[in-house]
């Protein structure tokens, strides 16, 4: 049995985005800034790459930079934003607690270069308010940077609204959707976002590449200087057969969202029924606004890193916000953030199945992980200690 | 390169001694859950020898392997013996640690070292200078 249920993590590329790259590695390798025909015909692709994947958001073509993934696509979002608002006296920024290390750190960056920034907390249900944004927007507030969806815990945030408060007051809005194109729709334009990060890979495109939405007359800052590759604003050769196959496995993605989404949203609800039953566990995360394939779970008395090298000895691969697994002495910054207490954070599980599971692999899953749960808590003295009493049970 | 070395593997997947001892003769308890490790070890002593040993382990699979293989290295040795056990030599019998999960062999070898002073505290005409 092979179960890969760690989709938020990467995804196995899809055929079709697979078979759009071959032909930019051995035929069409020219250089698309080259004059030859061999150059332009990448060059075409490129430029093709850009309409298909625009439309998918509802943008216009002139507003995709194609870059590296999405951690390049938040740092070039975020430094812009920061570095034009402090051309105008505007050195304030407006996030929350849960956003992902590419955003949160850049922040700290720019928080060691004078800029003041205001993480916003979100509720137990780790869905940030839109009026706890606009309470947090200054006069001096430059940029405002919101995730669509949390990358651990999967809820989906009112962007919408809180790209609403922002036009309202006229500041910038940067939403990190890594882990919602090509699964949830986005539109760029009804959502009142301004910058938005995307990467290929969470969506069975390669690795390596992804883009960076700017809505036209926002400024951008180069992360990168070089040639006048993406208008200037990217320079380095560009990225042809990525590209091409992030744009194929875009646009099948959103062509398949509905089915996809149902069939996951199922498999989804199946699985936190099935896990609900271990005693003492928890899920974290909305139960509703959250992404058609995240699962994310507490279990009380064990830790994550033991949880995930058992499961993958059944053959099934997720991961877990332990601090063992996080390679530092804290558990996931996300689940500390929504109330989650250390002890119940270390034994944390994500699974995040792909649209080819099957009902029976869920079962499989839930089977195996109370299996492990029950083996781990067996010879964990938290556990004998919670039972005993001699602890109280915080799950 | 996998994460670990296939003794840790081993002694993780089947750790050996664990379980409690009912009237054990020393009991240690080390780490906390804050931390995300806690071990707890149950010591037998019978005439100056550890008789059995037991554990119980919250932690990563490092920490339950550490704990697994400190366990065998003290069993049925003498009390002095244990004594000397040193986080290092629990890493070297599982072929090595990742340097960033040494910690968990230095909280076996605390683990040991705190059910002996427990031993001890209630034997204290055994302690030797």
């Amino acid at each position: 049995m092979f179960i890969y249920a760690d989709n938020a993590a990467t995804t196995k590329m899809s055929r079709t985005a697979i078979e759009a790259m071959l032909p930019f590695l051995d035929g069409y390798y020219g250089n698309p800034s080259s004059l030859y025909a061999a150059g332009q015909k990448a060059k075409e692709a490129l430029e093709s790459a850009r309409a298909d994947i625009a439309r998918c958001i509802g943008a216009d073509p002139r507003e995709i930079i194609f870059t590296s993934g999405g951690s390049e696509s938040d740092n070039q979002a975020v430094l812009s934003a920061a570095f034009a608002g402090a051309g105008k006296g505007k050195k304030h920024i407006v996030s929350d607690t849960i956003e992902h290390h590419a955003v949160l750190h850049t922040l700290k960056k720019l928080e060691r270069e004078g800029f003041e920034i205001t993480l916003v907390p979100v509720g137990e249900n780790g869905i940030v308010r839109a009026e706890d944004i606009k309470a947090a927007i200054r006069d001096d507030t430059c940029l405002v940077t919101v995730m669509y969806a949390n990358n651990e815990i999967g809820t989906i945030q009112p962007v919408k609204e809180i790209g609403a408060v922002c036009r309202e007051r006229g500041v910038v809005f940067h939403t990190d959707a890594v882990q919602a194109v090509g699964h949830i729709p986005v539109d760029v334009n009804a959502d009142n976002i301004d910058l938005l990060s995307a990467s290929a890979h969470k969506f069975r495109g390669p690795k390596g590449v992804g883009f960076l939405y700017a809505r036209r007359g926002v400024r951008l800052y180069n992360l990168i200087e070089g040639g006048a590759q993406e208008r200037g604003k990217r320079a380095g050769t560009e990225n042809v057969a990525g590209i091409a196959a992030m744009s194929a496995a875009l646009k099948e993605a959103v062509g398949n969202m509905e089915a996809n989404s149902k069939k996951l949203c199922s498999l989804r609800d199946r699985l936190i029924k099935g896990l609900s039953e271990i005693p003492h566990s928890a899920l974290n995360g909305d139960a509703n606004r959250r992404l058609p394939s995240n699962v994310n779970f507490c279990f009380e008395g064990i830790e994550g890193e033991s949880l995930l090298l058992l499961l993958d000895d059944k053959g099934i691969c997720a991961s877990s916000g332990s601090a063992c697994t996080s390679g530092s002495l804290d558990p996931s910054h996300v689940l500390l953030a929504i109330g989650r207490v250390h002890d119940v954070a270390h034994g944390s599980l994500r699974l995040t199945p792909g649209e080819d599971a099957t009902e029976a692999e869920i079962d499989y899953i839930i089977d195996s992980v109370k299996e492990v749960v029950e083996r781990l808590r067996g010879f964990s003295p938290v556990w004998r200690d919670l039972v005993a009493g001699k602890k109280e049970f915080i799950l | 390169m996998a994460l670990y070395s296939e003794k840790v593997m081993d002694h993780f997947r089947n750790p050996r001694n664990v379980g409690v001892i009912e009237n054990a003769d020393g009991v240690g308890e080390v780490g906390n859950a804050k931390c995300g490790d806690i071990m707890k070890m149950y010591l037998k002593i019978d005439g100056g020898v550890i008789t059995d040993v037991k554990f119980e382990t919250f932690g990563c699979a490092s920490a339950v392997a550490s704990s697994s293989m400190a366990t065998e290295l003290i069993k049925g040795q003498p009390v002095e013996e244990a004594m000397r056990l040193t986080n290092k030599a629990v890493a070297e019998a599982l072929d090595g640690l990742p340097d960033y999960k040494m910690h968990c062999s230095v909280l076996a070898e605390e683990a040991i070292k705190n059910a002996l002073d427990d031993y001890y505290a209630k034997h204290p005409e055994l302690k030797k200078e």
